[in-house]
């Protein structure tokens, strides 16, 4: 009998398909529906750091340098109190193979794959994960499918997203653009399920394991550099795995830096819509991934994320597109560093974080990204004007994502804007809660406690809390 | 008349709108679950006909025809003069004197 392709009968499949592409056993780690081993899951890949640093080398990953932004650092100043203004650097991530972080994750993710006989993989992206996974697979002679959410209903596609199609297709890969929606999940389990190819999820231990490097090289970096760790590491946010994985680097390197998640706002823009999906300029690294994946993260492509920011984050701070954007004219015209808008918007954050920061604290934006056609400032605003998003100068707090892009008019305008993360903390205890159906044990509050990095008391009076 | 062997783009609806999975927004549930996939084609076809490819990583897919040897379209969008602003505008902060208006 031929097999159910239906969406209901490919995700009715779904337990089988991810056991079979993962090349990971998520089964083993849980402990009775809340609870489960996160750490033991991590382990899993069997790939300790050092391990992890000689695969990404022989990869030519890696490695990348820390640059001081002098001249930001000097404006930003301008801006602070007297003795305040901390010395901004960035982590040029940019110098990756394809151009981004995501090499790391990548790299991992495929020599595992190569090893384990999988002769090609899969990955659901839009992102510079898609351009990483085909890079890699290219180096590894495995071939590569890359699923991007790419157009509305119309075929109008994100000029970001079309760029990130050719560089996954100058690599070698098939690139499957579909139309909005959630449904680009189902269409991943029928390629997994039909080519038998391994599942690069960016959510898997390996995706995430492959990160800690960057956050291993920072403490080292700046230990030679300055003889300690920064003082603040700033990461963009959006499916946790960057800030999740340079966290668990930096203490695994015994750094205890501040980790600080920024995301672009782009509150009121409903992701799964077809109208809306070209009313944004950020497609990703923004608050529509990075608020609900952190208040759950299991709400990825795999049973259990490897990816859980709220156990990382000390503080967590939203910019606007237009900061980001005008960040990305300053790096370019104060530093000559043209690096891509999403990669930016770390460094938007770190500029006005910056300034609450005393002189001689170093605060790191720890990536850039490749640039490009359709990925550049200036397409990404031409395309915004030509949907009808007014871009201007102005007071970035006047910004409504969907209907304007407000460029600050002047730099000590640019702000980092708390997200309270008491909320999001409530958020995935309920979630849990919710989830589970049931009272919780003794055990599920103390999960709850690690996940949320609170205690025992804080979870319960936050369940306690209508 | 496309001929067989050439480099096109096809289109597939995966799935009609009643197909589609429940929790999406009204907006995105009108429209079918489409996706685009370039391959060589199997056979001769004509352009919005029916159509079989093989992708660059062997596997077959068929669709509608919709354009041969697609090409890239990407640029740098139109001259955006707010871009000299904000370079210009830190510059002087930073350097001041040589005003340029």
């Amino acid at each position: 009998m031929a097999k159910d392709m239906s969406y209901d009968g490919v995700m009715s499949r779904r337990p089988e398909i991810i056991f079979t592409s993962a090349g990971i056993d998520f089964s083993k780690f849980e402990r009775g529906g809340v609870v489960f081993d996160y750490e033991a899951m991590m382990e899993s890949t069997g790939y300790t750091p050092d391990k992890i640093r000689e695969v990404q080398s022989n990869a030519s990953v890696g490695n990348t340098p820390i640059i001081e932004l002098r001249n930001l650092t000097e404006l930003a100043r301008r801006y602070s109190s007297p003795g305040s203004g901390a010395r901004i650097f960035i982590k040029d991530e940019a110098a990756n193979p394809s151009g981004s972080f995501k090499d790391r994750r990548a790299a991992t993710a495929i020599y595992h794959a190569k090893r384990a006989g999988y002769k090609g993989v899969i990955a659901a992206t839009s992102g510079n994960f898609g351009a990483a996974v085909a890079s890699q697979a290219a180096a590894n002679g495995l071939k590569c499918v890359i699923v991007q959410e790419c157009y509305d209903s119309r075929k109008t596609g994100q000029p970001e997203i079309i760029e990130k199609a050719r560089k996954c297709e100058a690599y070698g890969a098939e690139v499957i653009q579909c139309t909005v929606g959630p449904e680009l999940f189902y269409l991943s389990l029928r390629l997994l399920e039909e080519t038998g190819y391994f599942s690069a999820s960016l959510y898997s231990p390996f995706g995430v394991a492959g990160i800690e490097t960057l956050g291993i090289e920072l403490a080292e970096q700046f230990t030679t550099l300055i003889g300690r760790g920064p003082d603040a590491v700033v990461c963009t946010n959006a499916g946790g795995g960057n800030l999740t994985g340079t966290a668990r680097g930096l203490l695994k390197a015994g750094c205890e830096t501040r980790v600080i998640g920024a995301s672009v706002n782009l509150a009121g823009l409903h992701m799964a819509s077809d109208t809306n999906f070209n009313k944004k300029s950020f497609t990703t690294g923004h608050t529509g991934f990075g608020i609900p994946f952190a208040t759950w993260p299991d709400r990825s492509d795999v049973p259990r994320s490897a990816a859980r920011p709220l156990r990382y984050m000390d503080r967590y701070v939203s910019v606007n597109q237009g900061e980001v954007f005008y960040m990305t004219e300053l790096l370019a015209n104060l530093e000559g560093l043209e690096r891509g808008p999403a990669g930016n918007t770390s460094l938007a954050a770190a500029f006005a974080l910056a300034r609450e920061l005393p002189e001689d604290s170093v605060i790191v934006a720890q990536e850039t990204e490749y640039t490009g056609a359709g990925k550049h400032v200036s397409p990404q605003l031409s395309f915004a004007r030509k949907n009808g998003i007014e871009v201007a100068f102005g007071d970035p707090n006047d910004e409504i994502p969907g209907q304007s892009i407000i460029l600050p008019d002047d730099p000590g305008m640019i702000q980092a804007r708390e997200i309270d993360l008491n909320k999001l903390r409530a958020s995935l205890i309920r979630h849990a809660k919710d989830a589970a159906d049931r009272d919780l044990s003794d055990g599920d509050i103390e999960f709850l406690a690690v996940e949320t990095r609170t205690d025992v008391e804080y979870v319960l009076k936050t369940l306690n809390t209508p | 008349m496309i001929k067989k062997g050439e480099w096109v783009s096809i289109k597939k609806t995966l799935l009609e709108p009643e197909e589609r999975t429940g929790r999406l927004p009204e907006e995105t549930k009108a429209t079918p679950f489409t996706l685009w996939v370039k391959g060589r084609l199997t056979e001769d076809a004509e352009l919005g006909g029916e159509a079989s490819v093989i992708t660059r990583t062997g596997r077959l897919e068929s669709g509608l025809l919709e354009e041969a040897n697609p090409m890239y379209q990407l640029d740098y969008g139109f001259f955006l003069d707010e871009l000299l602003r904000i370079g210009d505008q830190a510059r002087n902060i930073l350097y001041g004197g040589d005003e340029r208006g």
